[in-house]
C-alpha cells in the first residue's frame, strides 16, 4: 500500500501482538483478567487488580470516548502531513482503559471532548506481517457528545 | 502521610557552575561538561580531591541525538577522581533526580561531596534542521518505511505520529483549557514573564523582547501549545556539588540547605494512562515535598519551575498551591503575580527568574536548580531578586513533566 500515510509500525512480540494485528479480525484485543474481569491496557503477565496470572487477550467493544486529544500542526515525520488529531480514548467497557490513537474520519477542528467514537483499523503490511492500527472515528450509532463521566449506550 | 525522618536537612547545596551556553556551538559535550564541574567546585569552594561522589542525569546516551554524551564513566576518568559513591542514569523522578540521589548518598553518609551534572548538546545534534529532524523512527518513505520499529513504551504513541512530549503535553493543556476555562492569552504570560527575565540575563539564549501579538502570531506545534510554549534546544552544561551539611561548614559561602525534598509517584508511571491527565506525577511530587516541612507556599521568594512546555510551568503552580486547582490561567494572566519584582508580595512568587527553558535554554532541568541557588545566594546580577533590599532566602527549584518529577524546598534563612 504504497499511497499510505508514513507510520513508525510497533515491533509486535507474543506479549503485544492480540493488540497490533485483533484488527484483522475487526477486534480491539487487550488483555482481560478471568479472575476478576478487570482489562489490562499496556499489556502484563499479572492482573494489577487481583495479580492474577489468568490473563487472556479479549474483544473490547471497541466504542467509547474521547477523553482529551490535540490538532498536532508539526510535520514530525515526512509522509505524514498535519494537521491531525491525537487523542487519548476511553472505551466503554472499563473506566481507565484507554489508548492513544488518532480521531478519523472527521476534521481536525471538529472533534470535541467527550465525543463519541468506534475504532477503525487500517492494515499496514509489515516484513514479519501486518499490523492494524486501531484510529478512532466519530460512532454513527452515537448522538453528540455525552456529558463526562456518562458511560454511552454501548450495544 | 507522615514522616518521621527528614534526612534531606544534612544535605546542603555548597557551589553550582555552568558551562557556556548556546545554540549550536559545536563544541565536545565532555569539554562543556567539564568546564561546568571545574566552575562548581572553584565556586564551592572545594579542590577536586574532596569530590567523593559523582551523580547525573541520564547517563551516557544519545538518544535523541544530543540528549547526554556523557555519563559518569567519562568525568570521573577525565578528572581522575576518587569516589566513594556514584550513580547516574535515566529511571529517576525526572531530571533532579539525580540531585535527589545525591542527597540520600550524602546523607546516608556514603561520601562528603557530590558532583552532580547534566550536559546537552540537542542543539548541535539537530543542527540547522531543527527538533523534527531526530524524530523518533523518522525516516520517510510511505507505509512502514525505515528500519526502526517501536518498542516499550513509545508502541503506543509513536504509530500514531505522536512522538513527542509537544504532543503529549499538549493534550494535558487542552484538556485543562477545556476544564477550566484556561486560554492562550494567559498560558502566553509563562513565556512572556521568561523572555522579560532573560533580556537581562547575560547567558540566555533569546533576549530580544517578546510581546503577546508575537506570541499569538507564531505558528502552532501541537495545540494549544505553540512554537513559545516550547523550549529551545541549547548546547550546556550545569553542574551542582551536594555536600554532607558538617562538611559545608567552612565553605566559600553559606550552604543553601534543602529544606525539604518531593520525588513521590503514586498514580501509573505512563505519560497516558495516569489517572489525572492535567498534573501527572508533578502532583504527588509536590505534594510530598509540602508534607515534609512547615514551611508554606506563602513564604516562598522565588519559584524555578520546569518548562520543557510552558504548561508544565502552570500545573507546577497550582501543585505547589500557588493557586487553586484550575486557577493557574486567573494567576498568570498579565504576569504580575509571576514577575521578579512580585517576589515577596502576598499571593505573589518570582517565577523562572532566568528565563527559564524557553527564552534561557533547555539545559534540562538543572538549570532551574542552578538558577534558585544563584538567587539564594545574590549572586544573580542584573536580575536578582531582592527582598526588602536583601537576598531571598526561600526558594523552589523543580523539574520535570509527564510522569517524571522533583521538587527541592529550598533555604538560607
Amino acid at each position: 500500500m504504497p499511497d499510505q500515510p508514513f507510520r513508525v509500525l510497533p515491533a509486535v512480540t507474543s506479549d503485544n501482538e492480540h493488540f497490533w494485528r485483533g484488527g484483522e479480525h475487526g477486534e480491539l484485543r487487550f488483555l482481560h483478567c478471568a479472575a476478576c474481569g478487570t482489562w489490562i491496557h499496556p499489556p502484563q503477565p499479572r492482573c494489577p487488580s487481583c495479580l492474577s496470572t489468568e490473563v487472556a487477550p479479549r474483544a473490547s467493544s471497541g466504542r467509547g470516548r474521547v477523553l482529551t486529544y490535540t490538532v498536532n500542526h508539526q510535520p514530525w515525520y515526512p509522509g505524514l502531513d498535519p494537521p491531525y488529531v491525537v487523542a487519548i480514548v476511553e472505551l466503554d467497557d472499563q473506566e481507565g482503559l484507554r489508548l492513544t490513537t488518532n480521531i478519523v474520519g472527521i476534521e481536525p477542528d471538529r472533534v470535541e471532548f467527550d465525543q463519541r467514537v468506534r475504532v477503525t483499523f487500517e492494515e499496514y503490511p509489515d516484513r514479519d506481517g501486518s499490523v492494524w492500527l486501531p484510529f478512532f472515528e466519530p460512532d454513527p450509532d452515537a448522538g453528540g457528545p455525552v456529558a463526562r463521566g456518562a458511560q454511552g449506550g454501548t450495544p | 502521610m507522615s514522616w518521621t525522618e527528614i534526612g534531606e536537612r544534612r544535605a546542603v547545596v555548597s557551589g553550582v557552575g555552568q558551562s557556556q551556553i548556546g545554540r549550536r556551538i559545536y563544541r565536545d559535550p565532555l569539554g562543556l561538561t567539564l568546564d561546568a564541574c571545574l566552575a562548581a567546585v572553584e565556586h564551592a569552594g572545594l579542590q577536586l580531591s574532596d569530590i567523593d561522589g559523582l551523580a547525573t542525569y541520564p547517563g551516557n546516551m544519545n538518544i535523541p541525538p544530543g540528549f547526554s554524551g556523557v555519563g559518569i564513566a567519562e568525568v570521573h576518568d577525565a578528572l581522575r577522581l576518587e569516589l566513594n559513591w556514584f550513580a547516574g542514569g535515566l529511571e529517576l523522578p525526572g531530571q533532579l533526580g539525580a540531585v535527589a540521589n545525591a542527597v540520600a548518598a550524602v546523607a546516608t553518609g556514603l561520601c562528603n561531596h557530590v558532583l552532580c551534572f547534566r550536559t546537552v548538546w540537542e542543539a548541535s545534534a539537530q543542527g540547522d534542521a531543527g527538533r523534527a529532524s531526530v524524530t523518533m523512527g523518522g525516516g520517510g518513505g510511505g507505509g512502514g518505511g525505515g528500519g526502526y520499529r517501536a518498542t516499550s513504551f513509545m508502541q503506543w504513541s509513536l504509530p500514531f505520529g505522536a512522538p513527542s512530549a509537544a504532543n503529549w503535553i499538549g493534550m494535558m493543556a487542552n484538556l485543562h483549557f477545556h476544564r477550566y476555562g484556561t486560554t492562550r492569552e494567559q498560558l502566553a504570560w509563562i513565556a512572556l514573564n521568561s523572555r522579560r527575565n532573560a533580556e537581562i540575563n547575560p547567558t540566555a539564549i533569546y533576549r530580544t523582547p517578546m510581546t503577546m501579538d508575537d506570541y499569538l502570531g507564531v505558528r502552532m506545534i501541537s495545540d494549544p501549545l505553540c512554537l513559545y510554549d516550547c523550549d529551545v534546544p541549547a548546547d550546556g552544561s550545569t553542574a551542582v556539588i551536594v555536600s554532607r551539611g558538617d562538611a559545608a561548614a567552612d565553605l566559600r559561602r553559606p550552604p543553601v540547605r534543602i529544606e525539604a525534598l518531593g520525588t513521590a509517584l503514586r498514580g501509573r508511571p505512563s505519560w497516558d494512562q495516569f489517572d489525572d491527565l492535567t498534573t501527572m506525577a508533578l502532583r504527588d511530587a509536590a505534594a510530598m515535598m509540602w508534607e515534609r516541612t512547615d514551611l508554606t507556599p506563602e513564604q516562598v521568594h522565588v519559584a524555578e519551575l520546569y518548562d520543557g512546555f510552558s504548561f508544565i510551568t502552570l500545573s507546577w503552580l497550582e501543585a505547589l498551591g500557588f493557586c487553586a486547582r484550575g486557577e493557574g490561567g486567573p494567576f498568570v494572566d498579565g504576569g504580575t503575580r509571576i514577575a521578579r519584582e512580585a517576589a515577596g508580595v502576598p499571593g505573589s512568587v518570582a517565577l523562572n527568574t532566568h528565563g527559564g527553558q524557553l527564552s534561557a535554554g533547555r539545559l534540562h532541568g538543572f538549570g532551574f536548580l542552578h538558577e534558585a541557588c544563584l538567587q539564594l545566594w545574590g549572586e544573580a546580577g542584573e536580575r536578582q531578586v531582592r527582598i526588602d533590599g536583601g537576598d531571598p532566602s526561600v526558594g523552589i527549584a523543580a523539574a520535570g513533566g509527564g510522569p517524571l518529577a522533583a521538587a527541592f524546598l529550598l533555604r538560607t534563612d
